[in-house]
């Protein structure tokens, strides 16, 4: 529930530069799609603006203050693996968001505190469909489970801004267009920012208000690493008309995709 | 119709199947496919021992048939009743039941050092992994302190400390403890960085990320670092017993060397390897009572 100002942003490694001249304005409540060519840099960006990593020039607000350069509250995250915590069942994953909120010495809450925190966390569950999961391992849950319960966990943090990194790519095609539902379900209860990062250009038009594509613009023949890539191209989706296919093949071109039929298809789906 | 379809099907490829079944060539197995049953490898596991048992049993007996007062290979019968001895006879000089004096002696020196270890090993390997400045300003001391042998140390103890209890404790403490502070520091360094972020992007601090993340991934591998551990720590038990002692498994076993009693030295081994396999089942048992998740039950 806050907007996103990246202006001028730079992230280089050493020689090789990654990111260059990233500008991106984004309202409150924006869903943003980030497509790319794999290694272009949108999972940088993406981890940037959790705070995992920083950036080498321009600045990044969330709400109205540069963001904290550590993850914080602030921005929630899904990843594509490793998104929950193995040593905690399903509903012990959940519980513990209200145990680091606390942040008090035993890492902890409780009382009538805990037993608020299991309400909501059952809640939860039950709203993501995991209620009959709630004592097993991650382990032992499908890799869809697993990617629904980081999104619950997440969600209970009330983050400000989702940041989700390929939450879908490791999924099922089926599975995967259930969890479309359930994330734009999810996102029209709470409302709040989304930055998703995809590889697939039918999730990023079915699920996005809007999809920004990076790119590198400048070539050096004898140096590949020596521009970075920037966003070459910002397309605004309405909600109530779906993406025309020649939006869709347009960006697919850009990318580099070769499953164009597909991708069509998600984004009518 | 679909169930009689089925059934025709089946009727007709019935007698095909039947005739593969008992005319199939036996399918060779590559060596590294071909599995053990579980009585298989019972049996296979146990040869290795038979054979040991046999082997000491036949150059026993002939030994013995030579000379009857031989005392290199005793014979099964000596050796528990030199054993049983030990246990149950009464010291003459000190009325205490031998066996049992040394089995308490040497597992207290053996478990407060391991456990004195273990609580630093936890305690430094967790802050020397999971927090940079610490990582800088210790990791060079235990890299260091990691390749000194803990046996060139023994001299020293003994000086600084006495022959007391304290000298053999903090021997089997400073020998086992660095190894095992590095390898918790490395698993620490290790977790993966999605769930070290997760964790804060939940509101975690350093300390509750200690408590409720890096503590439980840390535990299993503590569990197989104490196990590993546990083999030098006898070693240097046996040592600091054999220079220093007046009651302890080490020390027994050095003393009766001096008369050639092999049917105690023997039995005392053995009984060292006893506890030895117990201590390890215990933690593998410990392990899965405190981490099931590192243990997933295997489907056959």
């Amino acid at each position: 529930m806050s907007r996103i100002l990246v202006h001028g942003l730079e992230k280089s490694y050493g020689d090789a530069r990654v990111l260059e001249r990233v500008n991106v304005s984004a309202e409150a409540g924006e869903f943003l799609s980030l497509v790319g060519a794999s290694g272009c840099g949108k999972s940088t960006f993406l981890r940037i603006l959790l705070g995992q990593e920083q950036q080498s020039g321009g600045v990044v607000v969330v709400g109205d203050q540069p963001i904290v350069p550590e993850p914080t509250p602030q921005r929630g995250i899904v990843f594509q693996r490793y998104s929950v915590f193995p040593h905690l069942t399903a509903l012990q994953n959940l519980l513990l968001v209200e145990d680091f909120r606390s942040g008090g010495p035993f890492g902890r809450v409780f009382g009538a505190r805990r037993k608020s925190a299991r309400q909501e966390a059952e809640t939860m569950l039950e709203r993501v469909g995991l209620a009959h999961a709630r004592h097993l391992y991650p382990a032992s849950l499908s890799g869809g489970m697993q990617q629904r319960l980081a999104i619950a966990q997440t969600l209970l943090g009330r983050p400000q801004i989702l940041l989700l990194d390929e939450p879908f790519g490791a999924l099922d095609p089926g599975i995967r267009i259930e969890m479309h539902e359930l994330l734009t379900e999810l996102w029209t209860e709470h409302g709040m920012t989304v930055v998703m990062v995809t590889h697939d250009i039918g999730e990023a038009f079915k699920l996005g208000t809007r999809v920004l594509v990076f790119d590198k613009v400048r070539h050096d023949p004898q140096f590949p690493s020596a521009y970075g890539a920037t966003i070459t191209y910002d397309l605004k989706l309405d909600r109530k008309h779906r993406a025309s296919a020649r939006d869709v093949a347009e960006v697919a071109a850009m990318v580099g995709t070769t499953r164009l039929d597909s991708a069509i298809a998600t984004t009518a789906s | 119709m679909l169930a009689r379809g089925t059934g025709i099907v089946q009727a007709a490829i019935g007698p095909e199947v039947a005739r593969l079944q008992l005319s199939g060539p036996k399918a060779r197995l590559r060596l590294i496919n071909a599995t053990v049953s579980r009585g298989g490898a019972l049996l296979l596991g146990t040869l290795p021992f038979a054979a040991v048992a046999i082997a000491y049993l036949f150059a026993s007996a002939q030994r013995l048939a030579v000379n009857p007062s031989d005392k290199l290979l005793p014979s099964p019968a000596q050796m528990w009743s030199a054993f049983s001895d030990l246990a149950t006879v009464p010291d003459k000089r000190s009325g205490d039941l031998i066996l049992w004096a040394d089995t308490y002696a040497s597992l207290i020196r053996l478990f407060a050092g391991v456990g004195m270890a273990t609580l630093v090993a936890l305690s430094l390997g967790v802050a020397i992994g999971f927090i940079p400045r610490v990582r800088a300003f210790l990791l060079p001391l235990v890299t260091v302190v990691c390749v000194i042998p803990p046996l060139a140390l023994l001299p020293i103890l003994f000086i600084a400390l006495g022959l007391g209890e304290t000298a053999k404790i903090t021997l089997i403490a400073l020998g086992v403890a660095p190894v095992m502070v590095r390898d918790i520091a490395n698993r620490v360094m290790e977790l993966p960085p999605e769930l070290v972020a997760k964790a804060q992007t939940l509101g975690g601090n350093s300390w509750t990320m200690v408590l409720r993340l890096v503590l439980p991934q840390v535990m299993p591998r503590l569990i197989t670092c104490v196990r590993l551990a546990l083999g030098p720590a006898w070693l240097f038990l046996i040592a600091a017993e054999a220079i220093a002692s007046t009651e302890g498994l080490g020390y027994r076993i050095f003393l009766v060397r001096r008369y050639l009693s092999m049917d105690v030295i023997l039995p005392y081994v053995a009984w060292i390897t006893l506890l030895a396999v117990m201590t390890d089942w215990l933690l593998v048992r410990l392990s899965h009572i405190i981490s099931p998740w590192a243990h997933p039950v295997r489907t056959r």
